[in-house]
């Protein structure tokens, strides 16, 4: 089946079959190339077997969920399986999947908008307004019945919101100067962050709490502790403090390591930090190093180069894309002194880091060059109040003001 | 416009179509020198001597067998029993003989009789006189059920009910007779069948009753109106005919909806009032309609535990806060 390869994956393109039928295939093995919205990514098999049939051609795009072919022993009877999948998918109408292969190279702006409507809980008549206002029922919090989603909610979500249509549904406008205007097509990762982003900025009220951390002993550490791994020819960073500290503070505060359900909130069992990485201005991808609470510093250390590595050659595994339970943006290379960031769903709050810069700090009554960093978390005011957040933020600056304890 | 209970707004139709019409007659147990079960044919007898108000041998199919062979050769009988627990006894008559002969008979013949009887719980008088079977009857093709909640409707449709020619099970609730009521004086007043009347209008939540469910719910509704809650209130009045249309309008209009009914939930005839809204009014719904009928057991003789297994107020509100999130 066409995997779930990322929190906000809808469907995904079979850019090419790694087996052919017939192909003896190990559990675990890659046996195809999917395209999300944001990388191509090998697929493992599922199960050990024969690749006894291919149902979805290479270059189709197609649904999460879609059968894209089938694993089975050699000389078993797959033809009753066959019919059924073609009686389903004959049953499916598809009116924005009819592009075939050779016509989805193209890629048209007027895809229909996936309003949510099957699974989601919510009464027929808030389901109708969804439709009629091309509303997205999972942007909404249900306040019915076990969250049910109800009229009302709708309604309300319609009147506050400023409609944030789905950018690749905008009727395309003229450009006014034709001659100097360029117009640029989306391309699928920019299409994806503008969802996600608008997606959180209008379902998660955001709050900001903004610290200043005394970096001048980590750095002091970072200088010793690269002296001592020169020899094996590693390199820590101070973004690797930061995912560090940050991961011993979510061990203590594990309200901020979850997701919010509408009436639950999911504790994560695994720290799953997420990197913001840039592709070199091509666009913006999130992938998440994995349980970060059983790493070393040296092992985070190693862990993030080998992911931006990967992120940047489209090798990244799914799920370090949908595993995220946490995220840090860091702009501190850029000498950005401060900002703020937008929570990554489904997470509930993100870390925008600043640089490190020589400042002047009054300590013990006299002023004096401190090597200080801006730090501001994002918190989804759902899942977490303000004085947790200041709560956790001052671990982190403890942390780091005193970073001893990341070697323990 | 005079003041009526139930009982006197019943009794005060029958005796204007005994006064207007010789093909009238009562008959049943207890009718005429007891002065009726429930007292509503009080002095009958002496006014109107006993070739017109017949008592008869506690015979149920007897005696309404009886009733349909003189509606068929061209009387206009009124049968009283005593309550629709013993109507049992009389079911075939009922259902085989009265609801299909005008059908069986290619039209040749036709039974215009009235069964008037006395249903619901809520009396304390044990399993087997407490019963509701006013909506199995309304299953049966050919016959016409009627459930008056309020006197005004007791007399309007007893007067439609004298000139419809169809067999008719008129059903009185037992608990219903003394509450009074407004009955207009204007003697062609009339109720139509298969017509609903909105009890209460509302915005919020539709409740859907007949007989003395109407009352729980139209007590319901005061509490909810606490609650800023605005019921709307139906009373179906008849159950066959049925005014499907009435209710789907004003669940379409409020986007919630409760039926209420005192037979047994389950297979109770609200759950055909229910399937029929959330097919017709789907896309309205902000919420699933609610079947709310008596508990899945006898009725327990103690009148206290009696009142237990009948849906009341408190279940109506307890409904709507729990299943629409609402009024609490």
């Amino acid at each position: 089946m066409m995997p779930q390869m990322g929190y906000d994956m809808k469907e995904g393109r079979l850019v090419k079959w790694l087996k052919k039928e017939g192909e003896a295939i190990t559990s675990g093995e890659d046996i195809a190339e999917i395209e999300t919205d944001k990388a191509i990514i090998p697929m493992s098999s599922p199960s050990e077997g024969v690749l006894r049939k291919i149902i979805t051609p290479e270059g189709e795009m197609v649904p999460v969920g879609t059968i894209l072919g089938i694993i089975g022993s050699v000389d078993e009877d797959i033809s009753s399986k066959i019919d059924a999948i073609i009686t389903e998918t004959a049953s499916i109408a598809k009116p924005e999947n009819s592009n075939s292969s050779q016509e989805s190279k193209k890629e048209t702006t007027t895809e229909t908008k996936n309003l949510n409507l099957g699974t989601v809980n919510a009464t027929p008549i808030a389901k109708k307004i969804a439709t009629d206002k091309n509303i997205d029922l999972s942007l909404i919090t249900g306040t019915g019945p076990n969250g049910r989603i109800v009229e009302k909610d709708v309604l309300n979500y319609s009147e506050s919101s400023v409609s944030v249509p789905d950018i690749s549904t905008l009727p395309k406008v003229k450009p006014l100067i034709s001659a100097t205007s360029e117009i640029i097509e989306l391309s699928r990762m920019r299409k994806a962050v503008a969802r996600t982003t608008s997606a959180s900025s209008i379902e998660a009220p955001h709050f900001y709490v903004t610290t200043d951390i005394d970096m001048t002993e980590s750095m002091k550490m970072r200088i010793q502790a690269n002296k001592a791994l020169e020899v094996e020819g590693k390199r820590i960073s101070v973004n690797d403090f930061i995912l560090k500290a940050c991961a011993v503070a979510l061990l203590h505060h594990p309200n901020f390591n979850a997701t919010f359900h509408g009436d639950t909130i999911e504790i994560h069992s695994n720290i799953n930090i997420g990197v913001a990485i840039d592709l070199d201005g091509s666009g913006l991808i999130q992938p998440a190093i994995m349980a970060c609470q059983k790493l070393s510093l040296v092992e985070i250390s190693v862990g993030t180069k080998d992911l931006i590595t990967r992120a940047r050659g489209n090798q990244l595994r799914a799920e370090e894309y949908t595993g995220s339970t946490f995220t840090i943006s860091n702009l501190g290379m850029f000498s950005i002194e401060s900002f703020t960031a937008i929570i990554a769903p489904p997470n509930c709050a993100i870390l925008a880091v600043g640089s490190v810069r020589d400042t002047p700090v009054v300590f013990n009554g006299e002023i004096v060059i401190k090597q200080m960093m801006k730090v501001t978390l994002s918190v989804d005011h759902r899942s977490n109040d303000g004085a947790a957040a200041a709560r956790f933020a001052g671990e982190i600056k403890t942390l780091l003001e005193q970073p001893v304890s990341l070697l323990l | 416009m005079a003041e009526l209970t139930l009982r006197e707004a019943i009794s005060l139709g029958l005796r204007e179509a005994l006064d207007n019409d010789p093909r009238v007659i009562i008959m049943g147990e207890d009718v005429g020198a007891y002065n009726g079960a429930y007292a509503v044919t009080k002095g009958f007898l002496k006014d109107y001597g006993e070739t017109r108000i017949i008592d008869t041998p506690i015979s149920e199919a007897g005696f309404v067998g009886a009733g349909i062979g003189a509606a068929m050769a061209g009387l206009k009988p009124v049968v009283e029993i005593m309550t629709i627990n013993f109507s049992l006894m009389a079911s075939d008559q009922i259902i085989n003989n009265a609801a299909k002969i005008h059908y069986m008979s290619g039209g040749q013949y036709s039974a215009p009789i009235i069964i008037r009887t006395v249903t619901g719980g809520g009396a304390g008088l044990g399993a087997t006189h407490s019963q509701s079977f006013e909506g199995f009857y309304a299953t049966i093709p050919g016959l016409k059920v009627i459930t008056p909640a309020f006197p005004d409707d007791a007399l309007g449709l007893l007067r439609t009910a004298f000139k419809d020619n169809n067999p008719i099970l008129y059903c009185e609730h037992a608990l219903l007779y003394s509450v009074r009521g407004e009955v207009p004086d204007d003697p062609s007043f009339e109720v139509p069948f298969g017509k609903a009347k909105t009890r209460k209008i509302g915005s919020d939540i539709t409740l859907v009753g007949y007989g003395r469910s109407v009352h729980t719910a139209l007590k319901a509704a005061d509490e909810l109106k606490k609650r800023n809650v605005d019921a709307e209130v139906i009373d179906l009045r008849t159950l066959r005919p049925l005014d499907i249309e009435t209710v789907i309008e004003s669940t379409k209009k409020t986007h919630r909806c409760i039926v209420i009914e005192e037979a047994w939930a389950t297979g109770g005839f609200g759950s055909y009032v229910a399937y029929e809204i959330q097919k017709n009014a789907f896309n309205s719904l902000d919420g699933p309609v609610l079947h709310l009928g008596a508990l899945d057991v006898p009725a327990p003789y103690a009148k206290n535990l009696e009142m237990m297994t009948i849906p009341n107020e408190q279940w109506i509100l307890d409904a709507v806060e729990k299943e629409f999130g609402i009024g609490n």
